[in-house]
């Protein structure tokens, strides 16, 4: 069972880890972006870090609706969007609940997911945080599906996810800043994947 | 870098506060968050018309909220997208009922943060189309970059789209007839300079003294070549021609389908010009090129469309999509048709564009 005391947990454990990558995640994005993604994803979570003492008590949907609407409002550029639309998407999946089931879990991020494609219109293989949040979802479901417990489950999606993320290395950058560079994208990991990656540690190391 | 500011972190609202000082009979600015709407409130019963971007293109758009024109303007951090929420109140604070019709310019950013925007006013009831402009020929291939860049079509857009919501056009004619003349427009820039960003203090791009860039964008972003710099007459013509022999581009471009409830991706081909089409010619200043030197590009896109057999049938020249301090121009050349002249030629009461009142 996920609890809404874990989903606060996942929120302040992301805003750790991003804080702690804010350069890393920077000079990602100097490489093939325009250097601010690491800013940008501090200054987000540390304003929904900040909102997480008067969201407690409230159920599982709102509060990651007040998550993605932060988001939305602070993060700014493409990535505001396409993170806010994951957590609006999530959100609709768990509105008015306290708990929510592996399976549950495994529909949130499903949600989630189809929102960010939807909205930055990315397949696999485009070097972008699809690469690394498909792959993540796909296991977590196939491995909820067959009963695996969630803390199993996530653990093993994440690790999943971190090979996937060192896939878009070599890849050719088809959406986003990074694609006007055609090849010179190529040897460069992805910023957006990247910060998929933290979060989706986050959640494991928030309900472990 | 000189430039007229006091701290590059207070510039949008020192501009805002200044322009609401200027044009209290016009506009109402709010400041948490950054938008701007008609003085006097949601047009009851009129389709309202919002547009916005990254600032340093003024008096695009927030010159254009007025009489005729747009109803709403929300404008970002330079030449940074503005986001949702601000979109969003726009939205609540200028519809009178009819809809909103969110005018975008095809930039990453722009698109996606409109389409969330129009997402949570359509959560509110409120009826909400986006139409997405780009109108930039300087960009070639729309596969495997975000395609063709939203300038100058923008500005001729919102004037006629303005006038058509005062004649009450409802959401659909308004939005068929946006999509019409974003198919009917194409453009070109020029730059001989480059812009300064407040923030960065420095020049984006490095150009010599001898040299132009063509097919700049509105932020500075590189353009098909660069080139020494020639005359006057030799840049208009090979804009002009650039223009008027661009062959059918084709695109999908997303709208919202309101049957399907979500939004889908929309096949739309531009069909080049040809001899006999009449358009409105527009000739703009990037922000440092001074109106004389306009009228002398005006005076060879006047010649080249001749020759070519197309007919002007009305013009506006001066600054009215700019990048900041940048020297340069933009040609765009957009077919109308007898119904789209007269909305052209209807009212218009703002603070950047003010004519027949």
């Amino acid at each position: 069972m996920l609890k809404k005391e874990h989903v606060i947990s996942w929120l302040s454990e992301s805003f750790s880890v991003l804080e702690e990558n804010r350069q890393y995640l920077t000079q990602l994005d100097t490489a093939i972006g325009d250097a601010d993604h690491g800013n940008n994803m501090y200054r987000g979570f540390k304003k929904v870090n900040e909102q997480l003492p008067a969201l407690e008590g409230k159920d599982i949907g709102a509060v990651l609706k007040a998550v993605a609407m932060t988001l939305i409002s602070t993060v700014g550029g493409a990535s505001g969007p396409l993170y806010g639309t994951f957590f609006l998407q999530a959100a609709t999946k768990c509105t008015g609940k306290d708990e929510l089931t592996p399976q549950e879990v495994s529909v949130m991020f499903k949600a989630g997911l189809q929102g960010v494609k939807m909205r930055g219109k990315a397949q696999p293989g485009d070097k972008t945080m699809i690469d690394v949040l498909e792959p993540a979802t796909t296991t977590l479901s196939e491995l909820v599906e067959k009963g695996e417990p969630l803390d199993i489950a996530i653990k093993e999606a994440v690790s999943v996810a971190m090979e996937k993320l060192k896939e878009t290395i070599p890849m050719i950058a088809k959406k986003g800043r990074a694609s006007y560079l055609g090849e010179r994208s190529k040897g460069h990991q992805d910023p957006g994947a990247t910060s998929s990656m933290f979060i989706l540690e986050a959640f494991s190391k928030a309900i472990s | 870098m000189k430039k007229l500011i006091n701290n590059p972190d207070d510039i949008i609202k020192e501009q805002l506060e200044g322009m609401q000082a200027a044009h209290p009979d016009l506009i109402k600015v709010n400041f948490e968050p950054y938008y701007i709407t008609r003085a006097g409130g949601p047009v009851k019963g009129k389709v309202a018309l919002i547009s916005g971007g990254g600032s340093g293109h003024e008096p695009m758009h927030g010159g254009f909220v007025g009489h005729g024109m747009l109803h709403a303007a929300c404008p970002g951090e330079v030449f940074t997208s503005p986001t949702p929420d601000q979109m969003h109140l726009a939205a609540k604070a200028a519809d009178g009922g009819a809809g909103v019709l969110n005018i975008v310019k095809n930039y990453t950013g722009d698109v996606m943060n409109f389409e969330m925007a129009a997402e949570l006013a359509m959560a509110d009831g409120i009826k909400v189309q986006n139409i997405v402009i780009d109108d930039d020929i300087a960009v070639k291939d729309s596969l495997y970059t975000a395609g063709r860049r939203g300038v100058g079509s923008t500005v001729l857009i919102e004037k006629i789209c303005g006038a058509a919501s005062e004649e009450g056009y409802d959401l659909q004619s308004l939005s068929a007839l946006c999509r019409t003349l974003n198919q009917n427009g194409r453009s070109m820039g020029m730059a001989l300079t480059s812009c300064i960003t407040p923030a960065n203090g420095s020049p984006s791009f490095d150009i010599g003294d001898d040299e132009m860039e063509i097919g700049i964008g509105i932020h500075g972003e590189p353009g098909i070549q660069r080139e020494k710099i020639k005359t006057v007459d030799e840049i208009a013509e090979m804009m002009t021609v650039s223009i008027l022999e661009d062959a059918a581009y084709s695109r999908a471009l997303k709208e919202w389908d309101f049957e399907k409830n979500e939004w889908v991706e929309r096949e739309i081909v531009d069909e080049p010009f040809k001899k006999g089409d009449k358009v409105i010619a527009f000739v703009n200043s990037m922000g440092g090129t001074p109106v004389s030197e306009l009228y002398g590009v005006y005076r060879k896109v006047a010649q080249v469309t001749e020759k070519f057999g197309v007919k002007i049938v009305r013009n506006l020249i001066g600054p009215y999509i700019t990048a900041l301090e940048m020297q340069g121009c933009s040609i765009t050349l957009m077919k109308v048709d007898d119904s789209m002249i007269k909305l052209w030629d209807a009212p218009v009461k703002t603070p950047g564009l003010r004519w027949g009142v």
